[in-house]
C-alpha cells in the first residue's frame, strides 16, 4: 500500500512539472514581459534593469527551475494589472469558488445517486422514463442558459433570490465563508443549482448504467438465492459495486466544475477565481493566468491521486495487488 | 413412499412471453426429492436443467414465469408465494450453489461478511454468535485457518476454496434442500472430486436433500441416489441411478450412457447421439426426440409420450408403453 501511494505521489509530481512548464511557456510566448510592464516614459536603462531583476537574461532552464521553485513556494510574482501578490489575489478568491464547487458537488451526489438507483430499479415505469428523458435535457442545456433562466424566474419574476454576489461573508483566518450567514447561504443556492445540474444528470446516468450492469451479475443472483432482501441487494450489494466509477467521475469533475464555475461565476457575478481569471485575460495579466493554470492543475492532480488511493481503500482486490 | 417429499414438483410449466410469441422453456416437469436424497439432473445444454432449479427457487428472470403446475416444499406450496415471502425461503429452506464460484461471491465484501449476513438474515443471531457460526461453517467445509480466512475477500481464495465458501453459504441456515447447479463444472478437474465428496458428506451429515444439476455422468453415478434426465424442457426418464445407468429405459438416456466407459469413471459426458436438441420454439410434434431417435416409430411423430412407469423408474417413450400395455 505504501509503495502504491509513493508511486502515485511521484506520478503527481511529474504531472505538475509538465504543467508548470506549460505555464512557464505562456510567460515566454505571450510576448516580452518587460514590454507589458513598462510605460512609454521608461528609458532603455529602466528596461534593462527590469529585465535583469526579473532574471530574463538567464538561460531558459535556469528560468524554468526558478519558476518551479517559486511556484512550489506559492510565489507566482506580482500582478501586471495592480501590482499585488498573485497568490494573495487568488487566495482571496479561492474560498468563493471552492464553496460553490463543493456545494454543487454535494448537491449532485445527494440528488444524482438516488435518482440513478431509482431509474435503474424502476426501469420501464413512467416516472423512471420521465427522469431519464429530463436528464437528456439536463445534459444538453448550457449552464449559462440554466443560470440566466434561474435568475429570471427566482430573482427577477419571483424576487425571492438574489441575482448576483455572495451575500455577507465571515472571515475565518484567510478563508472567507458565506456558509455561516443567511444571506450567504441564500446567495449560494442559485449558482450551486445551476452549476450542479449538469453534474446531477451525469451522475444519475452513470449510476443507472452501472446499476443495471451490476444487477445482472452472478453474485447479485446468488445473493438473491441466499435470501437477501431486494432493497438490501440494491442499496448494499449493487450500489457499493457502482461506487468506484461514481467516485472517480465526481472527483475528476470537481476539476471540471472549477473550470465550469468560470461561466457560473460570470453569470452570477460570483467573486471567485473564475471571475479573476476572466479579468486577467482581458488585461493580459500573465502571472495571474499562469498561477490560475497551475493551481487548477494542482487541484486536478491532488484529486486524481486521492481517487486512486480511495480506490484501493474501497476495492480489496486493488489493495492486495499493490501491497 | 408415504413420507412427505422435501420437494414435490408437479406438471411445472415455465414460459417466456416474447415479441415472437411465447416460448415454453419447461413443460410438464414432475419430480420429487425425499428428505436426504440426492437427485441428479442431467441433459444436454439448453435442456432446461438450470431453468428447473431457478423456477423452484422463484428466481426466473422476468418475463420468464411459472405458468402452470405447482411446487411444494415440505408439503407447503411455494410457487404462489410473493417475492418477499420467497426471500424467507431462499437461503433458509433452500440453499443454492452456483456453477462459477469466481462470480458467485460479492468481490467487495469479505466472506465473513457474506456468511454473517446470510446467517443473521435467516437465524436472527447477534453479530458475535453469527461470526462464530461463520467460522464453524468454514471449518466444516474444510477451509484451513478459518478464524483468519473469515476476514479475507473472495479474490484471496482459489476457485476450489471459493466453492467451499459457497457451500458454506448454502448450508448457513441449515436448509432442508440444496439446489446445486453444476457445482464443479467451473473447477479444476483435480478438485472436482473433492468438492463433490464434500457436498455429499455434508448433506449426509445433516440429512440435506440435493437437486444436483450436472453434465458429468460420473458425478451422478458416484453421488446421486436417483437421476432425472431432461430433454427439450421435459423430463424423459427418472429412476434410481444404478438402474438408469445399467439399463436405461429411454433411447435418449441410452445415448447419453453410451459414452460412459465404466461405472464410476469420471469422464465428461459426451453426446454420442447424432444431431442436436431442437430450439425451444421449434420442437417437433409428438416425441421431441423423434428426429434423432434410432427407434422412432410412426406413433412417435404424432403423439407425445407422457412419463410412465418403466423398469424401476419412469420413462416418456412409446417403446415402453408397448411393452407394458397389451
Ligand atoms: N430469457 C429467455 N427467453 C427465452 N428462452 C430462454 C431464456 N432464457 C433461457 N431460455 C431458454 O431456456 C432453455 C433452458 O436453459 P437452461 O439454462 O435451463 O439450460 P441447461 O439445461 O441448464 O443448460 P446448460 O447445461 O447449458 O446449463 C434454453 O434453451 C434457453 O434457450
Ligand atoms: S417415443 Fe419414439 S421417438 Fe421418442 S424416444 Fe421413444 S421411440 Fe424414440
Ligand atoms: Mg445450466
Amino acid at each position: 500500500m505504501l509503495v502504491f501511494i509513493i508511486k502515485r505521489l511521484l506520478n503527481a509530481v511529474m504531472v505538475m512539472l509538465v504543467v508548470a512548464f506549460l505555464a512557464f511557456l505562456i510567460f515566454r510566448v505571450a510576448g516580452d514581459p518587460v514590454e507589458l510592464m513598462v510605460n512609454e516614459m521608461s528609458t532603455q536603462d529602466d528596461r534593462d534593469r527590469l529585465r535583469e531583476s526579473l532574471g530574463l537574461n538567464d538561460s531558459f532552464i535556469t528560468q524554468y527551475v526558478r519558476f518551479v521553485v517559486n511556484a512550489a513556494q506559492g510565489n507566482f510574482g506580482i500582478s501586471f494589472r495592480n501590482g499585488q501578490e498573485v497568490l494573495g489575489l487568488i487566495a482571496e478568491r479561492f474560498p468563493a469558488t471552492m464553496e460553490l464547487v463543493l456545494v454543487a458537488t454535494i448537491l449532485s451526489l445527494l440528488i444524482g445517486v438516488p435518482l440513478g438507483v431509482l431509474t435503474a430499479i424502476h426501469r420501464g415505469r413512467w416516472h423512471s422514463e420521465t427522469l431519464q428523458f429530463l436528464s437528456i435535457v439536463g445534459v444538453s442545456l448550457p449552464s449559462f442558459v440554466v443560470g440566466i433562466l434561474l435568475i429570471l424566474v427566482f430573482s427577477v419574476t419571483l424576487g425571492i433570490m438574489p441575482a448576483f454576489g455572495r451575500g455577507e461573508v465571515v472571515q475565518l483566518g484567510w478563508w472567507s465563508t458565506g456558509l455561516l450567514t443567511h444571506s450567504g447561504r441564500i446567495a449560494l443556492v442559485l449558482p450551486a443549482i445551476s452549476l450542479s445540474l449538469y453534474q446531477i444528470t451525469l451522475i444519475m446516468r452513470l449510476v443507472r448504467a452501472e446499476m443495471m450492469e451490476v444487477m445482472r451479475s452472478d453474485f447479485i443472483k446468488f445473493a438473491r438465492a441466499r435470501g437477501v432482501p431486494r432493497w438490501r441487494i440494491q442499496f448494499r450489494h449493487a450500489l457499493k459495486n457502482c461506487l468506484m466509477p461514481v467516485i472517480t467521475m465526481t472527483a475528476m469533475n470537481v476539476g471540471a466544475l472549477i473550470a465550469f464555475a468560470l461561466i457560473t461565476e460570470t453569470v452570477f457575478q460570483w467573486p471567485g477565481m473564475g471571475m479573476l481569471f476572466i479579468q486577467a485575460v482581458t488585461f493580459i495579466d500573465i502571472p495571474v493566468m499562469s498561477a490560475y493554470l497551475c493551481i487548477i492543475s494542482f487541484i486536478f492532480v491532488v484529486l486524481n491521486t486521492i481517487v486512486d488511493i480511495t480506490y484501493a481503500l474501497i476495492d480489496p482486490r486493488l489493495r492486495n495487488a499493490t501491497r | 413412499m408415504t413420507q412427505t417429499p422435501i420437494l414435490d414438483v408437479k406438471a411445472l410449466r415455465v414460459e417466456f412471453p416474447g415479441r415472437h410469441g411465447t416460448v415454453t422453456a419447461l413443460a410438464d416437469v414432475s419430480f420429487s426429492i425425499q428428505p436426504g436424497e440426492i437427485l441428479g439432473v442431467v441433459g444436454e445444454s439448453g435442456a432446461g436443467k438450470s431453468m428447473a432449479g431457478l423456477a423452484v427457487q422463484g428466481l426466473l428472470e422476468p418475463p420468464g414465469r411459472v405458468s402452470g403446475g405447482e411446487v411444494r416444499l415440505d408439503g407447503r406450496r411455494i410457487d404462489t408465494l410473493t417475492d418477499g415471502e420467497m426471500e424467507k425461503v431462499r437461503g433458509k429452506e433452500i440453499g443454492a450453489i452456483f456453477q462459477d464460484p469466481l462470480t458467485s461471491l460479492n468481490p467487495l465484501f469479505s466472506v465473513g461478511q457474506q456468511l454473517v449476513e446470510t446467517i443473521r438474515l435467516h437465524l436472527g443471531l447477534d453479530r458475535k454468535t453469527a461470526r462464530a457460526r461463520a467460522i464453524a461453517l468454514l471449518t466444516e467445509v474444510g477451509i484451513p485457518a478459518p478464524d483468519v480466512r473469515v476476514d479475507h475477500y473472495p479474490h484471496q481464495f482459489s476457485g476450489g476454496m471459493r466453492q467451499r465458501v459457497v457451500i458454506a453459504l448454502a448450508l448457513a441456515a441449515r436448509p432442508k434442500l440444496i439446489i446445486a447447479d453444476e457445482p464443479t463444472t467451473a473447477l479444476d478437474v483435480s478438485i472436482q472430486a473433492q468438492i463433490t465428496a464434500l457436498l455429499r458428506k455434508l448433506c449426509d451429515d445433516h440429512g440435506t436433500a440435493v437437486m444436483l444439476v450436472t453434465h458429468d455422468m460420473g458425478v451422478i453415478a458416484e453421488t446421486a441416489d436417483r437421476v432425472a434426465v431432461m430433454y427439450a424442457g421435459r423430463l424423459v426418464e427418472v429412476g434410481p441411478v444404478a438402474e438408469v445407468i445399467a439399463n436405461p429405459q429411454h433411447p435418449y438416456t441410452a445415448g447419453l450412457m453410451g459414452s460412459i466407459p465404466a461405472l464410476g469413471a469420471r469422464v465428461p459426458m459426451l453426446t454420442q447421439i447424432d444431431g442436436s436438441m431442437p430450439r425451444l420454439d421449434a420442437i417437433p410434434a409428438g416425441c421431441a426426440f423423434n428426429p434423432r431417435c434410432p427407434k422412432v416409430m410412426d406413433r412417435c411423430r404424432v403423439e407425445r409420450p407422457e412419463l410412465m412407469p418403466s423398469g424401476s423408474g419412469q420413462s416418456a417413450c412409446w417403446l415402453k408403453a408397448m411393452e407394458t400395455t397389451p
